[in-house]
């Protein structure tokens, strides 16, 4: 039972098509490794210790980098102070706590709370190619948001109306999402993307109806808003994400184990004492209410739930005990990074999120697949 | 210890799939299920794992109902290995064996040593130990069946589901986890692909057509030209297997053999693969 005998007997059984192949000159060994064949795992506490690390940097370059830049010393100090409860009244001050703070803060509960729809939805759908709005969850929260933004739904809430708007369609978004992919009490992976995806279409249908009879200065904040940003980011704005992200890890955290043996496909889990259909249920109002959160306060900002799992999973491998903890905080890192970029790249004008992310994420996906093939279908 | 189907009938989408089946495996015993493709093997061993309920009938575990049980009991007694399978996620084989101690451990618990030790045990018995750290998918099929019986042992149940375990791999491998199984200790209901290994490993058979049970009881008085002929619509010859003396079946060509042997030259048992596929040419020296 030895390794190298086993590789090469098989190697020999594939090598001539009637299964008359000489074996392998002992000179070309076959069963050399080919790069990627042996994982070894980096311990969890420094994979989280590293990724703590780099959000502590991301996001104290992101309230320090900007038109008045400030030093970390400058930034922590101001932080301190407010939180010792002596309020830093200078210009320094009002600019790290009312404006670049609560915008980083928002922007990095965004991104875990992407990163973590992400990699759920994925195994939600057995799919590796899914991303937190492949059910339906952003295409409805666009019909919403353009609703309010164009024809002035839900005026008399302020600031506060386009988030409703986007969280309402968001809501319906779901729910028809889940009652026509529902089968008696199934939701299976095929359904679920086919009626996502369909739906999506159509609610975006419904958007360029709405942006199509718009006017154009509306339609271009719809635009805006379509592409993400955290722009608008204030203080109030952060309990509800993050609430809502605490909620839902600690339920994922809790059902770790039965998310690994979902990822294994419906039936092993079941074999594995899993309740599949109440865990695929749980996990698909998880999912949305996290993707519906997020969109409601930064818009549709693509590419991060799609990718930055794929890079975790890379680094900790798909055990969901070490890739939820360490999702959450390099996705907060990567959105933190993308928003630095987004506002000081063509500065003092500040692109749309959604443009870095998917700049970014693009080419780290395709980099990705092109060095792990056997993950993304191709035989060896 | 014995898992028996009484009168268990099952329905997929309004149609029956299988009607009125008994099955009895007693301790210890592996039982094989046979039968043509679609005749409802897979779907009387995914009842038995709780994917489908039976519309009648029972399962019964120890006498208990397994429809009653919460689903982490049943999986602390009943294991599955399906047909080889590739996963989305990369795995490595420790870890897809420690997915096994999934039914043992609560919400938030962490792997203890005794759990590492029952994962490393489990890989040793199943043979696939030098394979822990070595990514599940890059695995050849074969050892993938291994992987998964190792987080079968892993899972610490005493009754073991085979669907067709072996129906994609080499003649060695088809031998070896077989053998595997059979010497396990525990209780086995495997759908099975191939006759004649099914008779060698097995028991008990039941012969499945149509979505029932046609003949039961051991290989030797079940695996007849006759029973075959029912149940698949095929021709077989039925020898005696010189090492075991259990029933061995040779298919029959359906078709007269015309034009082999007699067009190739002598000395060639068959015809020599070239680079396009195509026969050569029919030599007229012969």
């Amino acid at each position: 039972m030895c390794a190298v005998d086993d590789l090469a007997g098989t190697r020999a059984a594939q090598a001539g098509p009637l299964g008359t192949a000489p074996p392998l000159p002992p000179g070309r060994p076959g069963p050399a490794r080919p790069a990627g064949r042996r994982r070894d795992r980096i311990p969890l506490p420094l994979v989280l210790g590293a990724c703590g690390v780099l959000l502590l940097i991301t996001m104290t370059a992101g309230v320090g980098i900007g038109s008045v830049p400030l030093s970390p010393a400058a930034v922590w100090h101001v932080i301190a102070s407010q939180l010792s409860g002596h309020p830093d009244n200078t210009v320094a001050g009002i600019i790290v706590w009312q404006i670049r703070l609560p915008r980083v803060l928002l922007a990095a509960v965004v991104g875990a709370a992407l990163t973590t729809a992400g990699a759920v939805v994925q195994v939600l759908v057995r799919n590796a190619l899914a991303d937190p709005f492949l059910l339906g969850v952003s295409s409805g929260a666009s019909v919403g948001a353009t609703a309010v933004l164009l024809l002035g739904a839900f005026a008399s809430l302020g600031i506060w109306a386009i988030s409703m708007g986007s969280v309402l369609g968001a809501l319906a978004a779901m729910a028809a999402v889940f009652l026509v992919s529902r089968q008696g009490r199934q939701l299976a992976p095929t359904q679920l993307i086919l009626c996502g995806v369909v739906l999506s279409a159509m609610f975006e249908s419904v958007t360029s109806f709405l942006i199509f009879r718009g006017n154009p200065q509306a339609t271009q904040s719809v635009l805006f808003w379509l592409l993400g940003s955290f722009g608008l980011a204030n203080w109030n704005q952060l309990p509800i994400p993050l609430i809502a992200l605490a909620a839902v890890m600690a339920y994922l955290l809790a059902q770790a184990r039965p998310l690994n043996a979902l990822a294994m496909g419906a039936e092993p889990a079941a074999s594995l004492g899993v309740d599949v259909a109440r865990l695929r249920r749980n996990l698909f109002f998880a999912t949305s209410l996290l993707a519906g959160v997020a969109v409601a306060v930064s818009g549709i900002i693509g590419f991060v739930g799609l990718v930055v799992p794929h890079i975790v999973r890379l680094v900790v491998g798909s055990d969901h005990r070490r890739v939820l903890p360490v999702g959450v905080l390099f996705g907060a890192s990567f959105m933190v990074l993308g928003d630095l970029l987004a506002r000081t790249i063509v500065a003092p004008q500040e692109m749309p999120i959604g443009v870095i992310t998917a700049f970014i994420g693009a080419p780290t996906l395709i980099f990705l697949i092109r060095r792990r093939p056997y993950l993304y279908g191709a035989t060896q | 210890m014995s898992l028996r189907l009484e009168g268990v009938s099952v329905d997929i989408a309004g149609r029956r799939i299988v009607t009125g089946i008994d099955i009895t495996v007693a301790d210890g015993q592996f039982v094989g299920l046979l039968g043509p493709n679609g005749s409802g093997k897979s779907t009387i061993l995914k009842t038995v794992y709780r994917v489908h309920p039976p519309s009648a009938g029972r399962v019964l575990l120890d006498g208990a109902d397994l429809r009653a049980m919460k689903p982490r009991d049943a999986a602390r007694r009943v294991a599955v290995v399906t047909q080889e399978f590739v996963s989305e996620f990369d795995f490595t084989v420790r870890e897809m064996v420690m997915i096994g101690r999934t039914p043992h451990k609560q919400a938030f618990s962490r792997d203890t040593e005794a759990d590492r030790t029952i994962a490393e045990t489990a890989m040793e018995r199943a043979g696939c130990a030098h394979l822990a750290d070595r990514s599940f998918n890059t695995l050849s099929g074969g050892e993938k069946q291994l992987t998964l019986i190792a987080r079968a042992l892993a899972q610490e149940a005493d009754h073991l589901i085979l669907d067709e375990p072996t129906s994609h791999l080499d003649i060695r491998y088809q031998v070896q986890i077989l053998e595997l199984v059979a010497g396990l200790g525990v209780s086995v209901l495997a759908a099975l692909h191939d006759l004649s290994l099914a008779a060698m490993f097995c028991g008990t058979v039941h012969v499945l057509a149509g979505g029932r049970i046609v003949a039961d009881g051991p290989p030797r008085a079940v695996l007849t030209q006759a029973t075959i002929r029912a149940a698949y619509g095929a021709d077989v010859l039925v020898i005696e297997h010189p090492d075991t003396g259990t029933p061995h079946l040779i298919p029959r060509r359906t078709q007269p053999e015309a034009d082999k042997a007699t067009t190739y030259p002598e000395g060639h048992l068959c015809h020599p693969v070239i680079a396009n596929g195509s026969s050569p040419a029919a030599p007229d020296a012969s």
